[in-house]
């Protein structure tokens, strides 16, 4: 069992947990994540690791309330336990050599981003950030990425806070003005990731996506989390888990990852509904 | 507890069987992956004077042809791992898989006739095995092959899948069921010369190919072993097919590193790593006796 030390909600449907758990603390590395279990019945789930005390032997992770199992996972309170946290999984985000980066987070995977920002800059390098988010009342982190970043961009798709408009607005903006980064980093959305990769290609930027499909052991074990890659002009299998989670950009076939993240969304709203009225029951 | 199905190897034997092993004094660490967590390395800094690996058959493999991204499609890895370990042969499943509708299992073993028979009691309507050698050839054990068929498991046998088909509407690209299995393509196979291990070689009849309508696939076509291990542990040796090199008494190319089962043999038999596991702990003891 693992102890949550600290709960934090950081907007309506995000929360920040720190989680006792000093082995997968002593390890992860930015772009990692662990898996857990809430109870003994529960789904696994991953969630990046957002943040490590070394001392305290605790993680940080953030999440999104989207379905059935999050939602779970809401509920608790800092004192209680959750059942399974296994990690660190995973390939750390390659960022030797980078010295000048831009940060392009969507929603939650701002919360994904943050800690590549957070060690991009503790390295030295020149930080660009662009958070995105549909409206203010989502915004996540803004003085989080502020700290760690040289420029920050903060975007909502209905212009309720920051600029108007979605991430790749002034990512163009910046690649037309011949602003030149070793690396684009790009962790949201797949629809959001694709036209990052797109608004790059005519500069030649190398973009490095993240890649959250389904998983389910996140060993390597299922091939559930599968992915197809365009590698010179060769279709390769690669496993998200093991492979990833961060792959080439241009690589990546987004409309196929798309449809993949889609297979269960059905069952989906059945057992986010199903939670609900637990809770519902509970309350009562 | 998570390949074997519920209805061939019961939960209950397993729990029995761990708890047997605690009583003795063995302390299980869960949610420990090793080359993550901790490496090899680190259990001998921490103390540990010799280390046993037992991670077993590893990654599956997939046939490499069109459609194998396609929603339905599963190794049957995953298959049987969300159908037992999140138990959604209970009612209160969390973790969803598809049930209904027909379905193809290729493959020839044991894992692929489990497959098949635990997708008949999520609710298939229809379960083919489908293998591109004839019945002499299936690798499956007898009993399991007749327990499948008296199930109404039909097996097409001497086919190959060249490609599986999705749904895909040209006119609606958010039609929701876009990229979901329809059916797949297969070839029927003759038997040619034998191979060097004496096994007849599948060949392809030209001309032959033919459709069946099937909702899910499962590929059950053997694993690789996981590498994970093998690249944080130096000196660690495995042959040409990624399993772990060991003696006779199941010590490998490191010193006090010993392993046994199917992460050195290949896909096996839970009696071969008991085995394994038992001569294994024989020389430990021995070793660490001196
Ligand atoms: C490597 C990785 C890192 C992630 N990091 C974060 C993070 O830091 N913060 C965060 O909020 N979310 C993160 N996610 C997504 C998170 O795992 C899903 O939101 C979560 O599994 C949803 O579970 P649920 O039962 O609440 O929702 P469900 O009702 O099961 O699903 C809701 C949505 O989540 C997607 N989803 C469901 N199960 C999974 C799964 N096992 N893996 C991936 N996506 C799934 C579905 O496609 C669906 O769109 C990450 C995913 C991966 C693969
Ligand atoms: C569907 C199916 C049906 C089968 N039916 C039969 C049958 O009827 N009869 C029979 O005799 N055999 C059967 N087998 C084969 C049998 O399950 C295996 O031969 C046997 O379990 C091998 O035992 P093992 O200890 O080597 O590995 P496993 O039982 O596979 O155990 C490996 C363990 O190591 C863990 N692990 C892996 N990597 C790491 C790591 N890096 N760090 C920490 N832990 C790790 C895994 O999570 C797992 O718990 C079947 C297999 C399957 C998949
Ligand atoms: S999650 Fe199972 S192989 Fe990646």
């Amino acid at each position: 069992m693992y102890k949550i030390v600290e709960k934090k909600v950081l907007n309506p449907t995000v929360i920040q947990l720190w989680i006792e758990a000093p082995l997968v603390a002593n390890k992860a590395k930015p772009g990692q994540f662990i898996i857990l279990r809430v109870d003994e019945d529960g789904e696994r789930i991953p969630l990046t690791v957002a943040g490590v005390n070394k001392e305290k032997g605790t993680v940080k992770i953030i999440f999104q309330v989207v379905g059935g199992t999050t939602k779970k996972l809401s509920y608790k309170e800092a004192g209680e336990y959750i059942q399974d946290f296994v990690g660190p999984l995973g390939v750390a985000t390659h960022l030797d050599g980078l010295r000048k980066v831009c940060i392009v987070g969507g929603g939650v995977g701002c919360a994904i981003a943050m800690p590549i920002a957070e060690a991009l800059h503790a390295m030295g390098a020149h930080v660009t950030s662009i958070i995105g988010f549909r409206n203010k009342d989502l915004l996540i982190l803004e003085d989080e990425f502020k700290a760690c970043s040289d420029v920050l961009r903060v975007m909502t798709d209905d212009g309720s806070y920051g600029e108007h408009g979605n991430v790749t607005v002034p990512l163009k903006e910046m690649l037309e003005a011949g602003e030149k980064f070793d690396m684009i980093i790009t962790i949201g959305p797949l629809i959001m990731m694709k036209f990052v990769v797109a608004t790059a290609k005519p500069f030649g930027t190398p973009v490095t996506a993240s890649m959250n499909p389904i998983m389910i052991d996140g060993t390597g074990m299922c091939g559930g989390c599968r992915l197809t890659l365009n590698v010179d002009g060769k279709k390769v299998t690669k496993f998200a888990c093991v492979d990833g989670p961060d792959f080439n950009g241009y690589e990546i076939d987004f409309d196929e990852a798309m449809s993949r993240g889609r297979m269960y969304s059905d069952f989906e709203r059945h057992a986010y509904e199903n939670s609900c009225n637990l809770f519902k029951k509970e309350v009562q | 507890m998570y390949g074997i199905p519920e209805f061939r190897l019961p939960k209950k034997i397993v729990a029995k069987e761990v708890d047997t092993l605690k009583k003795l004094g063995v302390k299980i660490e869960t949610n420990v992956v090793i080359g993550k967590t901790l490496t090899i390395d680190e259990l001998f800094e921490m103390g540990y004077e010799a280390v046993f690996i037992g991670s077993g058959a590893g990654l599956p493999n997939f046939m490499g042809i069109p459609g194998e991204s396609l929603k339905g499609v599963y190794s049957a890895n995953e298959f049987l791992t969300r159908s037992n370990l999140m138990k959604s042969y209970l009612q209160s499943p969390e973790t969803p898989i598809m049930k209904g509708g027909k379905v193809a299992v290729v493959g020839g073993g044991n894992v692929a006739m489990d497959a098949a028979r635990t997708a008949l009691r999520l609710g298939a309507e229809k379960v083919y095995i489908v293998y591109r050698r004839s019945m002499e050839e299936l690798p499956a054990r007898r009993e399991e092959v007749e327990h499948a068929e008296e199930e109404g498991i039909e097996f097409r046998l001497l086919c190959n899948p060249t490609e599986i088909l999705g749904y895909n509407n040209p006119d609606d690209v958010r039609d929701p069921k876009n990229g979901f299995v329809t059916g797949m393509t297969c070839v029927r196979m003759e038997l040619g010369e034998p191979d060097e291990r004496g096994r007849r070689r599948p060949v392809v009849i030209p001309d032959s190919e033919f459709t069946i309508d099937v909702d899910t696939v499962i590929m059950s076509i053997g694993t690789s072993p996981n590498p994970l291990i093998k690249s944080t542990t130096e000196g660690l040796e495995v042959n040409r097919h990624g399993g772990i090199i060991v003696n006779e008494d199941g010590l490998t190319s490191r010193n006090a590193v010993y392993a046994g089962g199917d992460a050195v043999t290949g896909a096996a038999t839970v009696i071969s790593a008991m085995g394994a596991g038992k001569t294994a702990a024989k020389a430990i003891d021995e070793a660490l006796s001196k």
